[in-house]
């Protein structure tokens, strides 16, 4: 890492931050255990360092190894995490649509 | 630069926006779903654009990888019920965090001796706080499913254990910087920070655990953040840090919901002193039976609903939300009143009563329906303790004193539904249940909700 890249990436950390700050203190408390588990699975972005471990050239075998428990770990985080994200939100609703079954009456 | 390295910078540029873009759609529950799939999105163009520049040879590793992390995801977001979210949310923690450990130890294999000693220092951040919250994730989820006991594990010199093994990590730490040709130091440093984990939250009570769960939320974005630094890869470091300030966030108002510091959740081990410090206040629980509960709910007006953890463990979400269409629809006001840290994680009582299908609009939190109590007739207390008890607000030696608490002693009647007459969790007596407008109903929340609701139909 080159001072000029280090530089850049603490830019990058800094407004990054700023922006966390402000765009998550507008989410309210009714959305909070699905805002964790959706910042969990974007932070499982971390896959994407794991994929070049597991399949880059010129990589020992044993960084392979790493890269592929990584994979499969950060994976799960991705799919497990939006899958789970996506059905706790389907659940909030604002009012109660009346059933079919009601309105027939 | 080659073609194809533009092209993964221009999708990890993408996931980027998307990911603030997701997040941002968060503020209502009527964007978050769509913002979620800008962010899986964003997520399938960054694993594309890897996949596709970063000069892949081996795919074995990966094709196996992404197969089977896809297939136990994928059954984790089937299968596991909104009860136990807590739980899944702490393993996924550790599932994160392992791969932002994991991929430090793969760069130090790699690249140890050719990195500078920024990079170093950053690798060394990554390694230690993806391998402390690994351990430290398993451990609270573990105490969330019942694996391991909730009560604070604590013992004597504790804190200079603890202490102990913190400044020895982070002398390793210092040495690795300096020479990462010793190999040993960095294998050390890892093996002390998986320990340290264990360490920092075996103390931590139960009750403790939205605080937790926040921290190793927070952690376990900053070891991402981390690795983005070590790869220099901006991707990493947006949405580590968007995770870990999410994450700093929650923990902040947590504490705040508390009353309490970080530094109290973590080494002050609250539940274990409490347990000696109790009087007990002598006065008399009022028990009530299950027709003159249903009697007083469906004569009211105005109906308020206090939950717990024990509707978590009960399981009776769904109850009481038959419960509460029973009321409405015999002209009874009803709404739920969510104190911030019911519950093991941060929102977790809204997610169960959204499951059961009760409308968000009928959910309040603590500072809406405070000055809505004096006027209600009745609130049905179930499985919550600790966050009505009038102890926090009046007396200042209390150990939750100035904690801000669900003023439901200022209503009409109180019906607290609890299993037994035992203390519950934090083992804090609460005068709420001597109060001369509180009713007991003992037994199990769920059976006891059905219970009255068959009671109220009959009314």
């Amino acid at each position: 890492m080159t001072p000029a890249v280090l530089i850049a990436s603490i830019y990058v950390f800094a407004l990054a931050a700023f922006l966390g700050y402000q765009v998550i203190s507008r989410v309210p408390p009714l959305l909070h255990t699905p805002l964790m588990s959706a910042t969990n699975a974007i932070s499982g972005i971390s896959l994407i360092g794991s994929l070049v471990l597991a399949g880059a050239a010129h990589y020992p075998l044993f960084a392979h190894i790493l890269g592929f428990v990584a994979v499969t770990t950060a994976t799960i985080n991705v799919v497990g995490g939006f899958g789970i994200t996506d059905r706790m939100l389907k659940m909030f609703n604002k009012r109660k649509e009346p059933k079919p079954a009601e309105v027939a009456k | 630069m080659t073609l194809s390295t533009y092209f993964m910078e221009a999708t990890y540029l993408i996931a980027s926006i998307l990911f603030v873009l997701a997040l941002k759609g968060m503020s209502h529950p009527e964007t978050a779903r769509r913002g979620m799939f800008l962010a899986e999105g964003g997520m399938l163009a960054a694993i594309i654009g890897t996949l596709i520049g970063a000069h892949i040879v081996t795919w074995v590793w990966i094709i196996a990888g992404l197969s089977i992390g896809s297939i136990i995801g994928a059954w984790m977001a089937i299968w596991v019920p909104m009860t136990a979210m807590p739980q899944r949310t702490a393993l996924s923690h550790a599932f994160g965090a392992l791969a932002a450990a994991l991929v430090g130890v793969g760069e130090f294999l790699v690249h140890a001796n050719d990195m500078p000693g920024v990079t170093r220092t950053a690798l060394g951040f990554e390694v230690m706080l993806g391998a402390l919250t690994t351990t430290g994730s398993l451990i609270a989820a573990g105490k969330l499913q019942g694996i391991i006991h909730g009560k604070p594990i604590q013992f004597k010199g504790q804190n200079i254990v603890n202490a102990l093994i913190f400044l020895t990590m982070a002398t390793c730490f210092f040495i690795f910087i300096g020479h990462p040709e010793k190999v040993a130091v960095f294998y050390i440093m890892l093996g002390l920070a998986f320990v340290f984990g264990v360490m920092l939250v075996i103390p931590i009570g139960s009750a403790d655990m939205p605080v937790v769960m926040s921290l190793l939320n927070s952690y376990a974005g900053l070891a991402a953040a981390a690795t983005g630094f070590v790869l220099g890869n901006n991707v990493l470091i947006i949405a580590g840090t968007l995770d870990g300030f999410s994450g700093f966030i929650l923990s902040v108002l947590m504490c705040k919901a508390m009353n309490r510091s970080i530094t109290n959740v973590l080494f002050g081990g609250f539940g274990a002193i409490i347990a000696e410090a109790t009087t007990d206040s002598g006065g008399v629980m009022r028990e009530i039976n299950l027709d003159d509960a249903a009697m007083q709910l469906a004569f009211a007006s105005r109906v308020i609903f206090v939950p717990g953890y024990g509707l978590a463990t009960a399981q009776a979400q769904h109850a009481v939300r038959e419960l509460a269409e029973l009321l409405e629809a015999r002209g009874v006001t009803v709404k739920y009143a969510i104190h911030p840290v019911a519950g093991r994680m941060p929102g977790h009582m809204n997610v169960l009563l959204a499951e059961a299908n009760v409308p968000y609009s009928s959910l309040y939190e603590m500072e809406q329906i405070n000055p809505e109590f004096p006027s209600t007739d009745v609130v049905v207390v179930i499985g919550a303790n600790d966050v009505v008890n009038p102890d926090a607000r009046d007396n200042p030696k209390s150990l939750i004193a100035g904690m801000p608490i669900l003023e439901v002693d200022r209503a009409k009647s109180v019906i607290v539904l609890k299993r037994g007459q035992g203390r519950g969790f934090s083992g804090l007596e609460n005068p709420l249940f001597f109060k001369s407008c509180t009713s007991m109903l003992y037994g199990d929340a769920k059976s006891s909700l059905a219970h009255l609701a068959q009671a109220v139909q009959h009314v």
